[in-house]
């Protein structure tokens, strides 16, 4: 691509003396309905509760969790789309509350929704997006098809609505909208969740030629043990807001002396990975 | 290039975004346009048409005529304007590309100011083909008509139009359900209080204070001595029109930047569905 106009932009943001992510005792509280207490009144749930943790350039970590866990809630603080109610989050040494204008050239996001102006091609919405990353439409030109290519986009398609293509169609040209803009910090919240199996398998090699060919970091929030267990080199389990581990699989097995992370789950929560009450479905603000 | 300079040239291609966005949606919506503006053509006739009922001398008629066209037209704009505006958050949220739009690296400021700019362009071509479509129909005479004056106080009217419009479009960012009901009554209130069929005069004293506030009074009194009997631009109707525009870009980004802030704290920067 263009990829060399966009890394020289992307150079000015980056410190290289710190981790890509750094994350201390981050906390987000919402506040919902609740009317078993009376019409107006709220209850607090708290959707992080002072999770740390730090991620290396280059790598791929992945964040398990239930519905409700809070995965959406740390995409959505990272990606500058909320605000913090405590502690801290540095994103290549950039205050990702502070400083959100640094931060959103360097990030971007494939989420479980494909998320696009469904009447509008997969060309014309990769198109405008790319402008608001300073992609100059003699940049796109040549960009849009290759990166489509490389997702395994059929170039026939290029210019049909995208309410006409599958849901793995759709999800292939959210993964290179994410790419187009050469990201350095790449946020996977559920990228495969709904898809078919072949599709699924598509997205995450994909994922993997990602990690080989770009210089990403990949935080990859999903609720799928395997697909955790196959990409990323960490891995970190997030219960109800609080973050219990984030290591190795190898590690994971050994600590709780178990074969699957499934098991790993249970024994660190005492309940199946399966079981949510109503408070989980109540802190699924992002669902 | 300079920092600064590189950061001008990313900000100035994010506004193209935003326009080249409208573009395709519009032109993939095409049919719709072409139902609304029918139904717009259609609509303002029956406004015209009132005209003729009083069966008065005909060049009486034909400057009644114009003064109801010349405010439907306004309407129609002022219409088109707000509607872009307002739907910055709720088309954005409908759709689910919020948050894609919100985590850009592309300032609030060019954000609203490209949406602005292509509501701006689009409503000035629909309210140029209304303008004429109607007056053709009813065959009506304005051998004297300044289309330039008129054109130039409608678009210095836009600037505060695409300010008040900002000040509309954080209502959805706020309340996603309400918001957007709400800006359309923002934009009834205004053209009700600016004498969109009639002059100010006969509203009631307290109606007539607000409407000084509004951008829409002095483009509908500019518009139709231009339209009518030839007037240029009358200092009179500009620098209410300046000082508005001026004041309400600053209020207007203010206003949303706030919103977004509390849409931020409070976890609704989100899609709807």
């Amino acid at each position: 691509m263009s990829t060399l106009a966009a890394s020289t932009s992307l150079n000015r943001h980056i410190r290289r003396d710190v981790p890509a992510v750094e994350v201390e005792k981050l906390t987000k509280v919402f506040r919902r309905r609740d009317p078993k207490a009376g019409r107006f009144a709220r209850r607090r749930l708290p959707a992080l509760k002072e999770v740390t943790f730090t991620i290396e350039r280059g790598e791929c970590v992945a964040i398990l969790g239930q519905n409700g866990s809070g995965k959406s809630t740390l995409v959505r603080l990272l990606s500058t789309l909320l605000l913090e109610d405590g502690g801290s989050a540095h994103i290549f040494g950039h205050d990702a509350f502070r400083e959100a204008r640094s931060i959103r050239r360097l990030v971007n996001r494939v989420s479980v929704e494909a998320s696009f102006f469904k009447k509008m091609s997969a060309q014309e919405n990769l198109s405008y997006a790319a402008r608001f990353y300073g992609m100059t439409p003699a940049q796109t030109r040549t960009a849009i098809p290759e990166i489509l290519e490389k997702v395994g986009f059929p170039p026939d398609r290029r210019t049909e609505s995208m309410m006409n293509l599958s849901r793995g169609m759709q999800q292939k040209v959210a993964l290179a909208r994410a790419l187009l803009t050469s990201p350095v910090l790449l946020l996977l919240d559920e990228p495969t969740t709904g898809l078919d199996p072949r599709s699924k398998l598509e997205v995450q090699d994909f994922i993997r030629e990602v990690r080989a060919t770009h210089d990403a970091t990949i935080l990859l929030c999903t609720h799928d043990m395997n697909e955790a267990e196959a990409l990323a080199d960490r891995v970190g389990l997030l219960d109800r807001g609080e973050l219990l581990f984030l290591e190795p699989v190898s590690k994971v097995k050994r600590r709780y002396g178990v074969d699957t992370l499934e098991e790993a789950f249970f024994a660190a929560t005492g309940r199946t990975f399966e079981e949510e009450d109503e408070d989980d479905e109540l802190r699924e603000v992002f669902g | 290039m300079t920092t600064i300079g590189a950061t001008m040239r990313n900000e100035l291609i994010g506004l193209g975004g935003f326009v080249e966005r409208n573009v395709y949606l519009t032109k993939r919506y095409i049919l719709w346009d072409i139902a609304f503006m029918i139904w717009t053509i259609a609509n303002t006739l029956t406004i015209v048409f009132i005209a003729r009922v009083e069966h008065l001398p005909k060049p009486k008629e034909n400057e009644l005529a114009t003064i109801l066209l010349v405010g439907a037209v306004i309407w129609a704009f002022l219409g088109i304007i707000f509607e872009f505006m307002t739907e910055t958050v709720a088309w954005e949220r409908w759709e689910g590309t919020i948050e894609y739009t919100f985590m850009a690296p592309v300032s609030r400021t060019m954000h609203l100011f490209g949406q602005g700019a292509f509501a701006v362009l689009y409503g000035l071509i629909r309210a140029t083909i209304l303008f004429f479509a109607v007056a053709a129909f009813i065959g009506l005479h304005i051998p004297h008509a300044n289309y330039g004056a008129a054109f130039a106080l409608l678009a210095i009217a836009s600037v505060s139009f695409i300010g008040v419009g900002m000040m509309t479009s954080v209502l959805p960012l706020i309340s996603p359900e309400k918001g957007a009901q709400l800006g359309f009554v923002a934009q009834g209130v205004m053209l009700v209080v600016s004498g969109v069929y009639y002059p100010v005069s006969v509203m009631p004293h307290w109606m007539q204070l607000i409407s000084k506030l509004s951008p829409a009074t002095y483009v509908l009194r500019g518009d139709r001595a231009s339209i009518v009997s030839g007037a240029g631009m009358a200092w009179g109707d500009v620098w209410p029109l300046v000082i508005i525009a001026i004041a309400s870009m600053p209020i207007g980004l203010t206003i949303f930047r706030i919103g977004e802030r509390h849409a931020k704290r409070h976890g609704k920067l989100k899609r709807s569905g």
